[in-house]
């Protein structure tokens, strides 16, 4: 099928643009790169999909070591994602907070759900109800660079916003 | 003979008293932050452990016996058993004492000997002569009868008895290590409850991976664990039943609920709550199912541990701007009282847990590298143990001389996690081997 092909090309256009010579999240192409934006074929994307969200706005900000406020630079990205949940209004998400590899377990689970919060805020500031929003903190847990360096880790210190319902297909 | 048994102490003792001026200076010297890679003098006893006697099939459980408490014993890094091919002969029976001088040759300083015996049904005697080589004395003698499939457990508790007959100090081989085991991708890994005996021995696991578990912890008083669950997107604090594999979630919180532990009498169990970007300290009472929250600050409040007594708690916090050790009282802050800080080395300082002694608080130290260190419980003579890309998460043995913890390290591509042990000096670090990566583990006290 032309849409499965087009996946592989989304997949690949991600992986080159992540700096990281290591794969992440194979499989699982949307939540690779981030900001990456740039799809030109949106026309094949079914407007309101899980795939719209993560294709054409972007599903994740990123956070400084240690820190759970949302960056200046981060901003934008959240104001893009509350705009498209305002335009859908059935959709539920859930904010995953996660943390790099440099600090304890529990430690990092506290900081990811003050990340995860921290995005939330955000959202509900800007518009959406806060019985839309949920939470979940994942510590370092499930990163999605694998790399021992801060490259990595500044693509794990991430809030990623899922959407658990109502999106079209 | 007197004169002689005193002897033997002396003797004995002076493996010992070496050890321990390492520990007593040491704290006072290293003042400064930096991995202790002096290399202790504590010299390990020799001590000769022959094969339990025994006939037919009990001659292999004999010899089988003889090697689990050798292991045991080697790894305490305080005997050194010897080589059982230099033996010059080996006694046919322990009814009689043995030829001292066939021992003495090889510089054992204790000899252990016993005898296996099969009794009616499915049961076994099994009995220890301890010897004294030079003062020519009968140290322990003992008899412990048990049903043939805890030969194992029977040789932990052998091997207790000898440790604590010449160090004076309690064992801690009867015991169980209950952790995580990982299996799987980096991106997703796979985690596992698992249990086995310290040495690694008996292993199984007590969950099948669907869920995302971390961090489990021994009650003291009941065959149960407490650690955190995924189950259902729901991160929260649960309870296994380690006799009926039973898991219950622990009481109704709003928030996340992580970094349990039980209190000293087993009665509660003290946690974290995370919720709307805050984490405090609570305690759920097992009995009445009343919750209390002990702090209420606008930081993070994690990894609590009661002293021994249960008198106080002390915890991370990064309530002065980084992750430091804290302690307060049992009753927590909410009364006014306020956290006192203990950790003031460079660095940041996580996942206290204090020692079943009550004199010492190990600790994970974050600063460049991480590393396992112990403090006084007023912060005071900080020693570093144990180093690493990553190391993590002390446990006490219930004797307070060793801890586990474990360890990532690098590879060419990827990682490997694993667990370690390694004692007081920091000189007798050792791997607990596990069927596949590992981490979080928790020490279980002496089994009753």
């Amino acid at each position: 099928m032309s849409f499965k092909s087009l996946t592989y090309v989304v997949a690949s256009l991600l992986l080159l643009s992540a700096c990281s010579s290591t794969p992440s999240d194979s499989g699982n192409a949307g939540s690779t790169g981030g900001n990456t934006g740039g799809n030109t074929s949106g026309t094949q994307i079914a407007p309101g999909s899980d795939r719209d969200f993560i294709v054409n706005v972007g599903d994740r900000i990123f956070f400084d070591t240690d820190k759970f406020s949302v960056r200046n630079d981060q901003r934008a990205q959240l104001e893009k994602q509350a705009a498209w949940l305002k335009r859908y209004p059935a959709v539920m998400v859930t904010v995953e907070g996660h943390a790099d590899e440099r600090g304890t377990r529990e430690y990092n689970l506290a900081l990811s759900e003050k990340r995860a919060n921290s995005a939330k805020d955000f959202l509900v500031a800007n518009g959406i109800a806060a019985n839309r929003v949920k939470t979940l903190p994942l510590g370092k847990e499930r990163p999605v660079a694998l790399g021992h360096d801060e490259a990595s880790w500044a693509q794990n210190r991430r809030a990623v916003t899922v959407i658990t319902s109502g999106a079209g297909s | 003979m007197l004169r002689q048994r005193l002897q033997f102490i002396r003797s004995i003792s002076a493996y010992f008293v070496a050890a321990l001026c390492v520990l007593a200076t040491i704290p006072a010297a290293l003042a400064e932050v930096r991995v202790d890679v002096t290399k202790g003098s504590a010299q390990p006893l020799p001590i000769a452990i022959t094969d339990f006697l025994g006939t037919g099939q009990d001659e292999g459980l004999g010899r089988n016996i003889a090697r689990v408490i050798a292991a045991d014993l080697e790894r305490s890094g305080l005997f050194k058993p010897i080589d059982p091919k230099a033996f010059v002969s080996v006694e046919k029976s322990i009814d009689q004492p043995p030829q001292f001088n066939n021992w003495r040759v090889l510089k054992a300083q204790a000899l252990a000997q016993g005898r296996v015996t099969a009794e009616g049904g499915d049961r076994l005697r099994v009995e220890l002569r301890l010897w004294d080589v030079f003062g020519e004395q009968q140290m322990t003698g003992q008899v412990y009868t048990t049903v043939r499939s805890n030969w194992r457990r029977i040789s932990h508790i052998i091997a207790d008895a000898i440790y604590k007959r010449i160090t004076g100090e309690e064992g801690y081989f009867d015991t169980r290590i209950v952790y995580i085991s990982e299996s799987g991708p980096d991106q997703r890994k796979i985690k596992r409850l698992a249990i086995m005996d310290q040495d690694g021995e008996n292993h199984h696991f007590l969950t099948d991976g669907k869920d995302l578990v971390l961090t489990p912890r021994f009650s003291p008083s009941r065959q149960e664990i407490t650690y955190m669950s995924y189950y259902g997107n729901l991160p929260r604090v649960y309870i296994y039943n380690i006799e009926t594999g039973r898991q219950e979630v622990l009481g109704d919180f709003p928030g996340m609920t992580f970094a349990p532990r039980f209190s000293p009498d087993g009665n509660k169990v003290i946690m974290s709550m995370a919720r709307n970007g805050n984490t405090d300290i609570w305690t759920m009472d097992l009995r009445t199912r009343a919750v209390t929250q002990l702090t209420n600050n606008s930081g993070i409040d994690t990894a609590p541990y009661y002293s021994p007594d249960g008198s106080k708690i002390v915890f991370e916090s990064d309530r002065g701007g980084t992750q430091q050790l804290y302690v307060m009282d049992a009753s927590g802050e909410l009364n006014g009282a306020q956290a006192r800080r203990i950790s003031f080395g460079t660095g940041r300082y996580a996942t206290p847990v204090w020692s079943p002694r009550g004199d010492t608080i190990a600790f994970t130290k974050i600063g460049g590298g991480f590393q396992i260190g112990i403090m006084g419980t007023d912060g005071k003579g900080e020693r570093l143990l144990a180093d690493g890309f990553l190391v993590e998460s002390p446990t006490w043995a219930p004797n307070g001389r060793v801890l586990a913890f474990y360890r990532e390290r690098l590879l060419p591509r990827g990682k490997t996690t694993k667990l370690y042990t390694i004692d007081l000096t920091g000189q007798n670090e050792r791997e607990i081997l596990t069927p596949s990566e590992a981490s979080d583990p928790a020490w279980s006290p002496l089994i009753p």
